[in-house]
């Protein structure tokens, strides 16, 4: 039982990662991110199930609140550059270049 | 042949005990006149001549209070301060402190009586300079400098007083240093002698690791008298000392060049006294280091030979009045050089040459000035001729110096070249000929400067209207002819120098009687006989061509000073030049180069590491995860998870 | 406890923060205010200096203050011999150089007439010269041996702008290297002072209780590596010299007169106090290679001055020479050479800063460093070429001068110099009197070059020196006048702590004993 909520769990970030690697649409990306987290959400959960406590879980709602905070923040960021560059791709917003 | 050297003993009080006023007169001169600067302009030049003779005042007071004591007394230390202080507890490493002694005060009085002389031809010589101040403040420095060195009672003093006549005399060489070629006569001067004064210097450490002291008098009871390779090395160093200073082989070309500064400098600096340092320091150490029959001693003898033959075959080329007496002077000194190589028998004649040529050296150098003075500052002998109707004081004066330079029987050189000569035939036959050989050249050569100078017909360049020279320049000539006519006989007929320098620098067990008709004696006459008539039959008799002949090898040769500048090109300054360029380059692109390739190469490769940054946040993402996944594996390989 | 050294070391902190909050466009009051303070400190320390007795205790007017308990680190001061004489010179030549450097940082002249103009404000030059001067005396005064490395260090933020601000054309380059040397020197040394701190395990860093502490040769040889590194960059030793032309002739003419002859110095100090008594055993196991440097440092700077066509170049490449004379002095385990070499750290002070000084007037009237731009000089300026000279021949070690006893001292000290059966050091003193010669040649040749011959033209325009730049350089000469006759008082000081060094490091500190057995 505990293994397939684990091998979806490491499917799930697996795609979250891809997609975070390959696409370039910057709330496609953001989305990835979320999943990822949500991966990782569902690891805990299924952790604290198996071990018996409730720590996993707490950890799970953690995450959840970081990830609200950071969409607050990271869809901020996407509409101004969107505003200033007028493009929603990743990959214009290159000025860290060395 | 024991030498008996008397003790030094401490002397407080009297004239001797503030004879350090001989050297602080002219340097507070010196002082006054740099440092009050032009508001000195116009009364600077008394107040030179008065400092030198208040020192010569002292001089001869001291000399007086110092007769007055018995002979075995007659060396009185006088201490000043302490120089350098020793370790906590211990004695001073080198306390300063005057010797008066005969020889030392021989010197003293030589300094400050001819210096004065040429202090007060100075006025008139220089009288239409407009830095004649500042020349009487290098005149009374080169006095002090002069003075402390002869009077010194340690090596470090000495040494001090060597290297302070040498800094005056750079200063007056490079006076009219807007001429580049007095400019660099200055420097010649000056490098060339720091190559002497390296060996004094080495010569100094040699002494203190042996001995453990550079004062005289601590010296004389620690030196047994006897020759070993360390007080061979000793004398040797010393030797290289003695011949930067007094321009003996092979440290001989820097005197020609020091021509260029002006003529009573010449006078008193490059012929009556600083160029004398080396046969002073050889004296003076001739007790320690020098020993009768020594090693050390030989080599003086022969470098002193060798010098004066040299010095007077460039004296027979030259048309320049000056550079025809500079060789004549390097010729001079190498008589005394090897004078002083013979020990005790030779020092009295050594010093007495000294003194004479002093006087007579002098005499001539201010009449060449006097000759100058009148032709316009002209200097080629070539543009002279029958002066001596124009100029009968100086025409006068100037042959009574010749008349001793060249030994005539009863003037000054006639005695103590003639000692010299005699001494050297006694002890070394060999150099003893050959310094006979010398004097029939300086017959020839000293000849043909008078008569190229005031005899003949005119050969005046068209705005030259010669004159004689004023009072103040012509009484200095003959108050220093006198002494060429009368000093020699005076020092040395009955032993009068001798007796007195003998507690300074001991004597031969038997003293040497004068003889007018010995071998040497009669063969030098005859060959400076022969060189005299064959000047005349060159320049006397004949029309002396206005333009220089192209000459013969040996005539070129001399022209040329014998090749010594020449070899010291190629010797020193074409390879030093090459040496400090490669230098350069090495440390440029070599050191430097290491050091600034090494921030280039750090440079280099953060410029190429940097281009991972490519701003791309996909790829950072990527280089994460990889990083994670690296972690993670790494964990998973050691077994901690 | 006495408290004359904070004292000392506050007043030109203080100063500093008065004339850094000076309003903007009172440069006159700044300068005015900077002098007053550095004339102040001087007179601080002429009164300070009085109360040393030179038979007494080894560190005087001591004072130790609680820094970093935990570490044990103290703010510990005091001085002894050397160390007050070194401070003696830095507080004489702060006020000149603060006199001399009345224009400089209004900017540099070129010599075609463009300004380069500096990048910070004139009463920030000020300022930074009187932190300067507080972390000067605070490196010499320092006792324990981590505030000797931050000071060491410190030093450097307050010359680097002075150089990187204020300097001329290649400023920045120079700044950047001569940062970067010392900041790689100060690494090494850091590392051997915790690594000394951890060996000792006596959990303090001050300097007495740590002498002796290190036994072990082979850890010794380690520390004194780091130390050593560190102080041949300071100071500069060959082959490890190359910031030093660069900075001084880059440096306005005040910094580089501190450059050259203060800061280096902290180099040959820190020889001569921790590299010797800390670690005696590595000390001499090491004096061979170090003499070998030393002497390599004294002819190749000769030679290389003697190359050089720009002035203040020369002038550093001079000081590399003077430099190895310190070393060599330091390193010869004789008391003759080492209070020479000590007393050569003052001297040398007065000699270069004064022909810095001269050439640095010379400069500004040209705008050119360049000798072969000069000539002449002395016809239509004879007081600035009369100094040029004079500051020429100390720096040629002309006997009278000053630098000639301290030179003639190590070289005799090093000629009879008992240790490594005196054969090698011998050699070494001799090669090392080879560069009267050289030292001849570099300096008249260049006042030949410079100062002698038909005057060119720009020149004939030259202002001879006014009453202030006389007043810089005259009370130099004058001290290198007197000490070159008297050097008697700063030796008097020198030699008790030069006695006690060689005590620790346990050589004869007899000159007596130097002496062979005669024949």
């Amino acid at each position: 039982m505990t293994t397939h909520y684990l091998v979806l769990s490491g499917l799930l970030f697996a795609i979250g990662a891809l997609g975070v690697l390959i696409r370039r649409n910057a709330i496609v990306v953001f989305m990835c991110v979320e999943l990822m987290l949500n991966a990782c959400n569902l690891a805990f959960v299924t952790f604290s199930r198996q071990v018996g406590n409730l720590e996993g879980q707490v950890i799970a709602f953690f995450v959840m609140v970081v990830a609200a905070a950071e969409v607050v923040v990271g869809l901020a960021i996407i509409v101004t550059i969107f505003r200033t560059r007028r493009s929603a791709s990743v990959d214009d917003a290159n000025l860290l270049k060395y | 042949m024991e030498s008996q050297i008397a003790e030094i003993t401490q002397h407080t009080g009297g004239v001797i005990g503030v004879s350090w006023l001989m050297i602080a007169f002219p340097l507070l001169g010196a002082f006054i006149l740099l440092v009050f600067n032009r508001f000195t302009n116009r009364w600077g030049h008394l107040l030179g001549v008065a400092m030198s003779l208040a020192s010569f005042v002292v001089a001869v007071l001291a000399f007086f209070e110092l007769i007055g004591f018995g002979e075995e007394a007659r060396r009185r230390a006088v201490h000043l301060f302490e120089f350098i202080p020793g370790m906590p507890g211990e004695p001073p490493m080198v306390d300063m402190g005057l010797l008066i002694d005969p020889l030392s005060i021989s010197f003293a009085l030589l300094i400050t009586g001819v210096g004065s002389l040429i202090h007060i031809y100075s006025i008139g010589y220089m009288s239409h300079d407009e830095h004649r101040r500042r020349f009487f403040a290098y005149l009374n420095l080169f006095v002090a400098a002069m003075l402390l060195l002869v009077l010194a009672d340690n090596y470090v003093g000495l040494f001090i007083g060597w290297e302070g006549v040498g800094l005056a005399s750079y200063l007056l060489i490079g006076f009219w240093q807007f001429k580049p070629s007095a400019a660099v006569a200055a420097k010649k001067a000056f490098v060339v002698n720091r190559v002497g004064d390296f060996g004094l210097l080495v010569g100094m450490f040699v002494i203190w690791t042996t001995f453990g002291t550079l004062a005289f008098k601590d010296l004389a009871a620690q030196t047994s008298g006897v020759e070993n390779g360390t007080t061979l090395a000793i004398g040797l160093l010393l030797l290289l000392g003695a011949c930067g200073k007094s321009a003996q082989l092979p440290l001989q070309s820097w005197l020609l060049d020091a021509m260029e500064g002006p003529t009573p400098v010449s006078a008193l600096i490059h012929a009556a006294t600083m160029v004398t340092a080396g046969v002073y320091l050889v004296v003076r150490s001739g007790a320690f280091f020098f020993h009768e029959g020594s090693g050390a001693a030989l080599a003086v003898a022969i470098v002193g030979a060798a010098t004066l033959l040299a010095g007077a075959i460039i004296g027979c080329a030259k048309d320049d009045i000056k550079k025809g007496l500079a060789g004549s002077t390097m010729s001079q000194i190498g008589y005394m050089m090897l004078g002083a190589g013979l020990g005790p028998a030779g020092y009295a004649f050594a010093i007495g040459h000294l003194i004479t040529h002093g006087f007579f050296k002098a005499d001539m150098f201010l009449g060449a000035g006097s000759v100058m003075h009148g032709m316009n500052d002209e200097v080629d002998m070539r543009k002279y001729g029958a002066l001596r109707k124009v100029m009968p004081v100086t025409f006068i004066t100037f042959f009574i110096g010749y008349l001793a330079i060249i030994g005539f029987p009863l003037l000054s050189g006639y005695f103590t070249k003639d000692g010299i000569i005699e001494t050297a035939v006694h002890h070394q036959p060999v150099l003893g000929w050959l310094a006979v050989l010398g004097a029939g050249i300086t017959g020839f050569y000293m000849s043909r400067m008078v008569f190229m100078t005031f005899f003949g017909q005119k050969r005046w360049a068209d705005d030259a209207h010669p004159h004689e020279s004023p009072a103040v320049m012509t009484w200095p000539l003959i108050i220093l002819s006198i002494g060429s006519i009368f000093l020699g006989g005076y020092l040395i007929l009955s032993n009068t120098l001798m007796l007195f320098l003998s507690p300074a620098v001991g004597r031969p067990a038997e003293l040497p009687e004068f003889h007018f008709t010995s071998v040497p004696g009669l063969a030098t006459l005859a060959l400076v006989a022969v060189g005299a008539a064959f000047a005349w039959m060159r320049y006397g008799r004949v029309e002396v061509p206005a333009v220089q002949p192209r000459g013969n090898f040996l005539t070129t040769f001399a022209r040329r000073d014998l090749y010594g500048d020449a070899l010291n090109e190629s010797l020193f300054m074409r390879p030093g030049q090459w040496l400090t360029r490669i230098a350069v380059f090495f440390d440029n692109r070599g050191v430097d180069g290491l050091v600034n390739g090494l921030a280039a190469g750090i440079g280099g490769s953060s410029g190429r590491l940097r281009r991972i940054q490519t701003g791309f946040a996909r790829t950072y993402a990527l280089s994460i995860l990889i990083g994670a996944a690296l972690l993670t594996g790494a964990l998973l390989l050691v077994g901690n998870i | 406890m006495s408290p004359w050294l904070p004292i000392l070391m506050a007043v030109p902190v203080v100063g500093a923060i008065v004339v850094a909050l000076l309003p903007k466009g009172s440069d006159k009051l700044a300068k005015q205010v900077t002098l007053a303070v550095s004339l102040l400190v001087l007179v601080l320390t002429g009164v300070m200096a009085a109360g040393f007795k030179p038979s007494g205790e080894r560190f005087q007017f001591t004072a130790a203050y609680d820094w970093i308990p935990s570490f044990g680190v103290k703010f510990g001061v005091g001085v002894d011999g050397v160390a007050l004489v070194l401070i003696a010179l830095s507080v004489v030549l702060v006020p000149i150089v603060v006199l001399a450097s009345w224009h400089d940082a209004d900017g540099v002249k070129t010599a075609d007439g463009t300004l380069i103009t500096p990048k910070r404000s004139v009463k920030t030059y000020f300022s930074l010269l009187l932190v300067l001067e507080t972390m000067m005396i605070g490196v010499f005064a320092a006792t324990d041996i981590f505030l000797f490395y931050v000071f060491f260090e410190a030093m450097l933020i307050p010359m680097y702008f002075m150089i990187g601000s204020y300097g001329g054309a290649q400023r920045s380059y120079a700044a950047v290297k001569f940062l970067l040397y010392s900041l790689f020197g100060g690494l090494l040394m850091l590392v051997a002072v915790i690594g000394l701190y951890v060996v000792a395990g006596s959990k303090t860093f001050m300097f007495p209780e740590l002498v002796g502490a290190i036994q072990d040769p082979t850890t010794q040889k380690w520390l004194f590596g780091g130390f050593f590194i560190a102080f041949a960059i300071k100071a500069p030793l060959w082959p490890v010299h190359t910031w030093l032309p660069d900075a001084a002739a880059q440096a306005p003419a005040g910094a580089a007169v501190l450059l050259v002859g203060v800061l280096d110095k902290v180099g040959t100090f820190g020889m001569l106090r921790f590299c010797l008594e800390l670690f005696p055993d590595a000390a001499k196991a090491f004096t061979m290679p170090i003499v070998v440097l030393a002497v390599i440092s004294i002819i190749y700077g000769a030679i290389v001055a003697i190359g050089q066509t720009d002035m203040k170049r020369l002038i550093a490449y001079t000081s590399i020479s003077h430099f190895g004379f310190i070393v060599l002095g330091v390193f010869a385990m004789s008391a003759t050479a080492q209070s020479g070499a000590a007393l050569y750290m003052v001297n040398h002070g007065f000699a270069t800063g004064a022909l810095f000084l001269a050439a640095g007037f010379l400069i500004a009237r040209r705008g050119s460093p360049f000798i072969g731009d000069y000539g002449g000089v002395q016809k239509v300026a004879p007081l600035l070429a009369g100094f040029f000279l004079v500051a020429g021949l100390a720096g040629l070690s002309l006997p009278g001068l000053s630098s000639f006893v301290s030179e003639f001292m190590v070289m005799i000290g090093t000629y009879s110099s008992a240790a490594h059966g005196s054969g090698a050091l011998t050699v070494a003193a001799v090669i090392a009197a080879l560069a009267v010669i050289l030292a001849a040649v570099y300096i008249l040749w260049m006042i030949q070059r410079a100062m002698n011959g038909p005057t060119a033209e720009p020149v004939k325009l030259f202002k001879d020196l006014n009453a202030r730049e006389v007043w810089v350089l005259a009370p130099l000469i004058a001290l290198i006048i007197g000490f070159g006759f008297f050097p008697k008082p700063l030796l008097d000081v020198i030699n008790p702590s030069v006695h006690q060094t060689l005590t620790n490091v346990q050589v004869p500190t007899s000159t007596i004993a130097e002496k062979g057995t005669g024949q």
